[in-house]
């Protein structure tokens, strides 16, 4: 590698050819002989050209102090130490090639097993050696000594805390200043995962074991826990290239010579400084950073070709991961200074491009110039970058020193650029609505589920209720505080259909929550810019502060984060680990699997070219919005899938040994995967669908566990996926190509895949040149959403938000302070269950089909979106019609066929089930009247419809096929479905009827039939029903007593409460049957009271009792009222209860005379027939009374007895002027 | 009428230990004279019932009901025309129809063979004059109509109370123009829970989004808001998102705490209301 890089050096190779080169392995004829010449004899190292300029560069700038975090590199050889296992000890004599690829990490005695299985290439042997390292069960066969495989992994640092190395300060001139640009971030330490950094490999066993914890507590700004490549990496290149076999060995022993050079030099050991041995300005950040001078770089030519080679091989899509490459290229640009190198150790030589022997990057003048060079080699993929970073660019003084041209281009892009990325506010939960054609009764096997699932929508709510109120709350924890309550709730979901229904609801949920990117926990970018332009760049410790309190909960982990389940997924995501149901899990796999397929499915129609351009923006921006949704649906949906897929081979790590990897994958290759994503895959390639299917997929492969990406199927799809990203070169931009940022996204995200943890590092160098290539389907190219521009920038920021880290970086350059570094805080990895079948065939389509097909072809495609629309809504409404019309009037007929039978019946007390047979055997032929009433509807509703909705300039004729259509499309819809389900839902219809008429029966039958109501001109004033219950019962309460002295009741009030109550009996408004039921009783209390003479009267003590004349009055109201204005039967019976007649045993003297009344007024209105008071008056006598009252009575029954069986109406009126028999009895 | 917590507190306070009676609430009406009368009649009932619940178990004990039972048998023994069955209640602290209940159960499991059904406890209380002791049947009834807080009299008047308000509602709906279904329709189409009202195009009360009205008839204190929160107010949420309670009674304005999370109370019948596609509705 390091002879390539010399080559182009030494001007015997032209950049393009060396990219050619490396891209493409280029033997192509272009380019001179002597350049090709040149290049074959490297050839068996072309491979890893780019993962050496990749490292190297990272260690060149290993001296910068830097910005925010680190920035990983992906190098095969820097993978795969597993934690906890010491790393072995180097090997003597290392090539060239060994020194090129410091990190590598033999681990095993069988590490070149692997290594030459998975790499296949052919290497010297050296080289074969040294590249084992990835296999995971690999050891290092060395003995003793420090570790060289350290130097290129980040273990070290992985296995103390980042701060720690900082505390020893000897030290810290070179992991403090130098903090590694690929180091570990925080809170990763207990990762599994082997870094794909380079980091800096503490030299000395002192360092590590010196290392107070206390230091911890207070990280000094400038030693991001994230910082860089080492000094201490071997980076040979820049140390001596010609020598070209330097061991590591040696590397370290100069290093510790110089560490303790310095050591002597710095007598104030806490806080050394390098450059000037003074101390540190401070822990905490306020580094000051140094002024960058274009005139004072060193070897510009060198600098300038390496950024030449390095931007190329990022247009090539040869880097894995574009934005992590332009996040070090950040870092330099804002690196605030670097370490001098004593020039006894580097030795520079005064070389006419400057020496390869000497550091790349010699001061910070050298990397803001190559940084701002490879910014302009990238300009196109700054452009489209966010309004707030672009003005961090224009704005950054350093940028503008060393390239006024790129700060204006700059300047002008952000003055372009409209897009503004926004942060959306999180919404506010919303439940799943109840919608009942899914959810009610009918939708369930039995009563008990309906009201299972019932209680447990609840308890759902009630757990996301709670969890949003306290999973911000300091020791919160969801398993502790939710978990039984889960638990017990998943328990009562016995029934498949009620697993079914609530992972429905989960799924809704989800989607609805977290969907949209403030759902989805994360503010998509950084407030930096927003911040800076609120306070203006003179509240720098201000904003600092805020910057480091906003920063630290919203950062999304650096460039490259693990994934990870932010805001609200993190609920759903618990509530799945906390449920541990397999049910629960196979069904949500499955639900999620289909709502994948349907969404993946998803159509967009392509603007015309014919239409005009402010209609085409209509309809453009609602269908990128669109897209936009079914996008970030399935991202969210697959990402869920591939937890759940995989959660059961979840593991921290990869397993031990190479034995039993392979048992495991021969196991694991049986298992067909959860959704034939592969198949998918292609599906989409072919169609020009990967922006919409291979975010997605990425998602989904985020999730995968260590031994997922070793399957062959998972395998090829990752060379399918590699395939691509290497496809996807952005500065190409010919006519059916995909489009800039639809390409841009693609690679965010399947750069951003190439860094996962589970993600084998050295897959993305190894791969190559094993893909079948896919053959795109030109036939659906056209339309194929590749090439439409679909993703904008929002859509962009939003899947990926780690890109919002280049803003941030550049923001806290601003602000002085430096940034949290992010990395794989923690990572998630679960596999594959059963795979759904395979999708259902296409019916095949008639003629008709064919030409509504054709039709469709040459007509705007919303038209036909129009079209399929109405037919679906009309179809849907025309089976909704026939329920509400011919079902309802079924159901009528029902009802009243029902009551006949009730009639007949009840003496034999029919069964409910044979009577529905009965019903349904009678009704359910007329269903048959659906299928000719629902053709009708649907030629009646769609044409209008159509119309409606299509331009008013639609040709005639266009407008009468597609109304056609139209209806036949509804008709076939709504009798597909009537025929299969009409004769079902009558039955069920009249099912439901049938048992709502027989519940009706039971009670109270007089609550039914007809009733009055109130009249038209009634304005609803009548005294409300349960003020007067409750009046009635204060009175009937004074009567019954006990009573203080001066309570009572006058005689206009018992009047007028009865005045009232005929209001309320006239008006019906707020009367239910209850209330009248319980008026009727009170009235016949009341009406007991006054013939017993019990209510107590207001006034003169002399006159406490009601004046007969009075009492005979208000008995007549009543008694008016009983006939006229109650219509529940009134418990007349009552008067003649032994208790209430016993009232009259009571008076002295006793009078009979308003009992015979009243008994003859009820006779004589036909309130209660004689017999019946004959029955009650018989009853009476077999109660037990006082000798006398006994007597009374009994005179009573004769007197009204003896009168005529039918009374006239004048011998009432007379009876009522003249003295009563009654009170003439009664007063004997 | 919106009480703050303390308002409510002062008035809970002086319900401690009052029997309910009529005489009680006559006192309640001239202690707080500002207060509506149907306010603190379902302040006091709320309370009572709370205390009832507390207090319930301890007269249940064989050795209590015993123990009325025979102090009600020597009393009626002595004059079976005095208030025996109330007196016994107020003294022992009890709601007079409990009372009865126990003593009518206990008189019936002397009586008949087979201990009675709580049916046919129930229509004896509703209709004492079935009730085969004359002398029971008046006791019974006494306390049933000398009762403000139990009774089936008092079950009447609440549902009765309550009806009137979702009638009262459904007016005020119909004549804002607001379409919705009610609880019936509701049922009919097998949703699972049920609130008074559904409108069918949400509104927009004091700018909060509102899809259903639930009306209650009853003062809004902490106790039965929890209850109804979890038993009605969160399900209706669940199911179909943000809505309006009225307590027409008033509440505790604290409780009022839900508003951002989709649940609304008012002790009235809102003014302004934003429907969709115009603006505020006359009040």
């Amino acid at each position: 590698m390091a002879a390539v890089l010399e080559s182009l050096l030494r001007e015997e190779v032209s950049v393009a050819a060396a990219v050619r080169w490396i891209a493409r392995g280029a033997q192509s004829s272009e380019g001179d002989a002597g350049e090709a010449a040149a290049l074959s004899s490297l050839r068996p190292l072309r491979k890893e050209f780019v993962p050496f300029l990749l490292n190297f560069l990272r260690e060149q700038s290993s001296r910068v102090v830097p910005q925010g975090p680190p920035t990983p590199a992906k190098t095969p050889g820097s993978s795969a130490a597993l934690p906890g296992r010491p790393g072995g000890p180097p090997r003597g004599g290392r090539g060239a090639r060994s020194q090129l690829f410091p990190p590598t990490e033999p681990l095993s005695a069988a590490a070149e097993a692997p290594a030459a299985r998975r790499g296949g290439r052919r290497r010297g042997p050296g080289q074969a050696r040294e590249r084992g390292g990835r296999g995971p069960g690999s050891l290092e066969e060395g003995v003793g000594g420090e570790s060289p495989l350290w130097a290129g992994s980040r273990r070290p640092r992985a296995a103390g805390s980042p701060s720690r190395a900082r505390s020893d300060p000897p030290n810290l001139s070179n992991l403090e200043e130098f903090p590694p640009v690929g180091s570990v971030p925080p809170g990763s330490a207990g990762r599994t995962k082997p870094s794909r950094r380079i980091n800096p490999t503490p030299v000395s066993e002192e360092r590590s074991l010196s290392k107070p914890k206390t230091c911890f507590t207070s990280p000094p700004i400038n030693c991001v826990p994230g910082p860089q490549p080492s000094v201490l990496d071997s980076s040979p290149w820049g140390q001596g290239l010609t020598a070209g076999c330097r061991s590591l060995q040696e590397e370290r022993e100069m290093l510790r010579k110089e560490r303790s050079k310095q050591l002597q030099q710095s007598p104030a050991p806490a806080c050394p400084t390098p450059e000037s041995g003074s101390s540190l300005p401070t822990r905490t950040g306020n580094l000051t950073a140094e002024p960058a001078d274009p005139a004072k770089v060193s070897s510009r030519q060198r600098l300038e070709l390496v950024a030449l080679v390095y931007s190329s091989c990022i247009a090539e899509n040869l880097v894995p991961n574009l934005f992590l490459e332009l996040f070090f290229v950040l870092q330099l640009l804002t690196a605030r200074r670097m370490v001098a190198a004593k020039s006894s150790d580097l030795e520079p030589s005064p070389g006419v491009l400057g020496s390869p022997e000497s550091p790349l990057f010699q001061s910070v003048h050298d990397c803001v110039f190559f940084a701002v060079q490879v910014l302009e080699h990238q300009f196109q993929v700054l452009s489209c970058l966010d309004k707030g970073t672009l003005k961090l660019l224009a704005e950054n003084e350093r940028l503008l020193c060393f390239s006024p041209a790129l700060q204006g281009r700059l300047r002008a892009a952000y003055e372009g650029s409209v897009a503004k990325v926004s942060l959306a506010m999180p919404p506010a939960v919303q439940a799943v609505s109840f919608q009942p054609e899914t959810d009610n009764r009918a939708n369930f096997s039995s009563d008990r589920a309906f009201h299972t699932f019932k209680k447990q929508r609840d308890v759902f709510y009630e757990v996301l209720r709670e969890w949003e109120d306290r999973h911000e709350e300091p020791g919160w924890d969801f398993e502790k505080g939710l978990g039984s309550r889960i638990r017990a709730m998943m328990g009562q979901l016995s029934a498949a259909c009620s697993h079914s229904h609530f992972v429905r609801l989960f799924q809704k949920q989800l989607l609805q929550m977290c969907q949209s990117p403030g759902g989805a926990g994360g503010t998509i970018l950084g407030e930096a810019p927003d911040v800076l332009s609120v306070l203006g760049a003179d509240k720098l410790g201000r904003l600092r502060r805020l910057q480091e309190r906003l920063a630290a909960p919203q950062s999304s982990g650096g460039p490259c984060p693990p994934p990870s389940f932010p805001g609200c997924q993190a609920f759903f995501r618990d509530f799945i680990l906390s449920a541990g149901s397999f049910q629960f899990n196979q069904h949500l796999m499955d639900s999620l699997s289909l709502k994948i397929r349907e969404l993946n499915g998803f159509v967009l129609p392509q603007p015309e070219a014919s239409e005009e351009d402010g209609e085409a923006d209509v309809d453009w921006q609602g269908e990128r919005r669109q897209f936009a949704v079914v996008l970030l649906s399935l991202r969210l949906l697959a990402k869920f899938l591939g937890f759940v897929a995989f959660l059961p081979y979840r593991g921290p790590e990869p397993p031990p040994t190479r034995e039993l990897q392979d048992s495991i994958l021969a196991l694991r290759s049986q298992v067909p995967p959860v959704l034939d994503v592969r198949a998918l895959l292609q599906q989409g390639l072919r169609a020009h669908r990967a922006v919409l299917t291979v975010p997605w997929l990425v998602e989904f492969l985020s999730l995968a566990d260590h031994i997922v990406p070793m399957l062959d199927y998972y395998r090829s799809i990752f060379s399918l996926l590699l395939h691509l990203h290497r496809s996807l070169v952005l500065s190409k931009d010919s006519d059916g190509e995909m489009c800039f940022l639809n390409k841009l996204l693609l690679l965010a995200v399947l750069g951003w895949l190439f860094q996962i943890p589970t993600v084998p590092e050295d897959l993305f160098f190894v791969e190559e040149g094993q893909v079948d290539v896919f053959e795109m389907d030109t036939e659906t190219s056209e339309h194929g959403l590749d090439g439409v521009p679909v993703v904008d920038q929002h859509l962009l920021y939003t899947c990926c938000p780690y890109i919002g880290e280049l803003r941030k970086l550049l923001a806290v350059w601003v602000s002085g302070s430096s940034g949290r570094s992010g990395g794989f805080v923690r990572k998630i990895t679960p596999t594959t269950t059963t795979s759904l079948g395979a999708p259902p065939l296409r019916t095949t389509q008639g003629l008709q089909a064919q030409l509504a097909q054709a039709f469709f072809h040459n007509q705007p495609p919303s038209l036909r979106r129009t079209v399929e629309f109405v037919a679906e809504r009309i179809g849907s409404n025309c089976v909704k019609h026939i329920k509400a019309t011919l079902v309802a009037d079924l159901v009528h007929q029902a009802e009243s066929l029902l009551q006949e039978q009730l009639v007949t019946q009840r003496q034999e007390g029919g069964d409910p089930g044979q009577l529905l047979e009965i019903l349904c055997s009678q009704l359910c032929p007329h269903g048959a009247q659906a299928l000719t009433q629902g053709r009708e509807f649907c030629q009646k509703k769609s044409p209008g419809a159509v119309r409606a909705l299509l331009p008013e300039e639609t040709p005639a004729a266009v407008l009468s096929s597609a109304e056609n259509i139209a209806v036949g499309l509804a008709i076939e819809k709504a009798c597909t479905w009537l025929s299969a389900n009409i004769t079902a839902l009558i039955r069920r219809e009249v099912k439901a009827a049938v048992s709502r008429v027989l519940r009706a029966q039971g009670p109270e039958p007089a609550a039914r039939g007809c009733r009055r109501g109130c009249s038209r001109a009634c304005e609803h004033r009548a005294p409300l029903p349960s003020h007067l219950i409750s009046a009635i019962k204060d009175v009937l309460s004074v009567a019954v007593g006990p009573r203080d002295p001066e309570e009572g009741v006058s005689p206009e009030h018992l009047e007028q409460l009865l005045g009232q109550l005929g209001q309320t009996l006239r008006c019906r408004q707020f009367l239910c049957p209850p209330a009248e039921q319980h008026l009727a009783k009170c009235s016949v209390e009341l009406a007991s009271l006054l013939v017993a003479d019990q209510i107590p009267v207001l006034g003169p003590p002399a006159q406490h009792q009601l004046e007969r004349g009075q009492a005979r009055r208000l008995l007549h109201t009543l008694l008016s009222l009983w006939k006229d204005d109650f219509q529940v039967p009134v418990p007349l019976q009552l008067l003649l209860s032994p208790r209430n007649v016993g009232l009259l045993a009571d008076t002295r003297p006793r009078e009979w005379d308003l009992l015979l009344f009243l008994l003859r007024e009820l006779v004589e209105k036909g309130l209660m027939g004689r017999k019946e008071i004959e029955a009650c008056l018989d009853s009476l006598r077999e109660a037990q009374w006082p000798e006398d009252f006994a007597e009374e009575l009994a005179t009573l029954f004769n007197l009204f007895l003896a009168e005529p069986q039918v009374p006239e109406p004048q011998l009432r009126a007379c009876e009522l002027v003249q003295p009563n028999r009654g009170t003439v009895l009664a007063q004997s | 009428m919106i009480l703050t917590k303390a308002q409510y507190d002062e008035i809970a306070q002086c319900l401690v230990s009052v029997p309910p009676t009529r005489q009680s609430l006559r006192k309640l009406k001239q202690r707080f004279p500002s207060q509506s009368q149907a306010t603190l009649l379902s302040i006091f009932s709320q309370e009572y019932q709370k205390h009832i619940k507390r207090t319930h178990a301890k007269h249940h004990t064989s050795e209590a009901i015993e123990s009325y039972y025979q102090r009600y048998l020597h009393g009626v023994g002595k004059n079976g025309a005095a208030p025996v069955l109330l007196e016994l209640a107020n003294e022992v602290d009890y709601a007079p129809s409990l009372m009865a209940r126990i003593i009518l159960e206990r008189f019936l499991q002397e009586h008949e063979e087979t201990p009675p059904s709580k049916s046919v406890i129930n229509s004896l209380l509703r209709d004492p004059s079935q009730i085969p002791d004359g002398v029971l049947a008046n006791q019974v009834y006494q306390c049933t109509v000398n009762d403000c807080c139990y009774g089936p009299l008092v079950d009447c008047i609440k549902h009765a109370i309550g009806h009137e308000h979702e009638i009262l509602l459904r007016d005020l709906l119909l004549e804002k123009n607001l379409s919705f279904l009610d609880e019936d329709q509701l049922r009919a189409k097998g949703y699972d829970k049920t609130p008074d009202f559904i409108l069918q195009v949400p509104v927009a009360v004091e700018g909060h989004i509102i899809h259903w009205i639930e009306s209650k008839a009853s003062f809004g204190d902490e106790c039965s808001h929890h209850a109804y929160l979890h038993d009605q107010f969160w399900s209706y949420w669940n199911r179909f998102g943000p809505g309006l309670v009225i307590y027409w009674y008033g509440f505790i304005q604290e409780l009022d705490c839900n508003r951002e999370r989709g649940i609304l109370l008012k002790a009235c019948f809102p003014t302004d209301i934003v429907t969709l596609g115009h603006g505020a509705a006359a009040p």
